[in-house]
């Protein structure tokens, strides 16, 4: 695993990642769900929520280091503000 | 009725989960574990942080780069999208020129990528080019090595030469499965042939034409060999598009850790936009009840 040149900050984030798949995995199939229509107007699952809210939150860190470009753990509230969102209204 | 629920059908999918892993997802995790880092080489990494993301965001070489890839992904989509259906329209529906067309289109497909380029690199130059000569004789000042309208107007008519016909391929698939019941109906309320297109074949064809621009949006945006190999990005960095500049930097200049940081965002950015063309023809298909 050398070659793959890994550091505790990136194993912690594909940690995060890879924990957050496999809690929306079980979700689904305890508590299946029918698509719902949100503010985007369009059928969107838990799953395709989880996607927006870590596409857009990639794009918000990069947004925060191309405009603020300082304080970057304070982009992370920014992001969890932009789930719950999400989470509630898409 | 009772519905057999067997879930060891998931371990059919284990061969193809492995192939991505290895083939995607490993790779991929790499390039962020080098996009934090930097290199010198001899598998040694030193700490960076955010500071190569932060480098090329205040790069002006890479928003060039965006730029340049931007506005030909959308020149080449306005030309081979209307392009593509009006070549489609025209095409035979029945008869022995149908195959003939459909081998003809199929041609420029079949071409692997380098041998597009060198074929229009030679057929552009102004001394052995067909192209290059009959312009300098009719006294057109063409030369795309050093001009950069030449050079953007070669790259852009390659890719059209290249592409138009998938286009083209996949509107004539849609405009094939139209009933015959749809243009009886049109000739007896004598619609003219414009609303019989703008009424009844466009509305049929958006969901095989969304896949078109998906696919010819994607593949622009990743364009590589073929301007390289014609114009290697220049004149000066004239054609420098985000894949050539990307590899520039990744192995000219050996600069791993900003080559990944851009990689990433490259990767963003086309994983948004191929999201917003996806989810437009998905509820385009649930509209039309596919």
């Amino acid at each position: 695993m050398e070659w793959m040149a890994w550091t505790l900050p990136t194993a912690i984030f594909f940690g995060c990642i890879a924990a957050l798949l496999i809690t929306f995995t079980i979700l689904a199939i305890k508590y299946p769900e029918t698509p719902r229509v949100g503010i985007l107007r369009i059928e969107t699952t838990r799953g395709d929520r989880l996607f927006i809210t870590l596409l857009g939150s990639a794009f918000i860190n990069i947004a925060w280091l191309g405009i603020v470009g300082d304080h970057q753990p304070y982009a992370l509230l920014v992001c969890l503000a932009y789930a719950a969102a999400v989470f509630r209204w898409v | 009725m009772n519905k057999t629920v067997n879930q060891k059908a998931w371990f059919l999918v284990l061969p193809v989960l492995v192939l991505v892993a290895f083939s995607a997802v490993i790779p991929l995790m790499t390039v962020v574990n080098y996009s934090v880092q930097d290199s010198f080489g001899n598998n040694e990494f030193f700490w960076a942080g955010l500071e190569w993301f932060d480098e090329l965001l205040h790069s002006e070489r890479m928003w060039d780069a965006l730029g340049r890839q931007l506005a030909f992904s959308a020149i080449i989509l306005a030309i081979q999208i209307p392009l593509g259906i009006f070549i489609a329209l025209n095409m035979p529906k029945k008869g022995v020129w149908v195959s003939v067309c459909l081998v003809l289109m199929s041609l420029p497909l079949l071409i692997p990528w380098n041998v597009v380029g060198t074929i229009w690199q030679i057929f552009g130059r102004v001394d052995i080019g067909l192209l290059g000569y009959t312009l300098d004789a009719l006294g057109i000042d063409y030369n795309y090595t050093q001009d950069p309208v030449a050079a953007w107007i070669t790259v852009i008519v390659m890719d059209v030469w290249h592409w138009t016909s998938l286009v083209a391929l996949l509107a004539y698939a849609g405009l094939q499965s139209i009933p015959e019941a749809y243009y009886q109906a049109a000739k007896i309320d004598q619609a003219s042939r414009w609303k019989v297109f703008r009424y009844i074949e466009l509305p049929k064809i958006t969901g095989v034409l969304m896949i078109a621009i998906l696919l010819r949006f994607m593949d622009s945006f990743m364009i590589y060999t073929e301007p390289f190999v014609v114009t290697g990005g220049g004149p000066g960095n004239a054609t420098t598009f985000l894949s050539i500049d990307l590899v520039k930097m990744a192995l000219g200049q050996f600069d791993l850790g900003p080559a990944a940081a851009f990689s990433l965002m490259y990767f963003l950015v086309i994983l948004l936009i191929s999201w917003v063309f996806y989810t437009v023809m998905v509820n385009l298909d649930k509209r039309d009840g596919v």
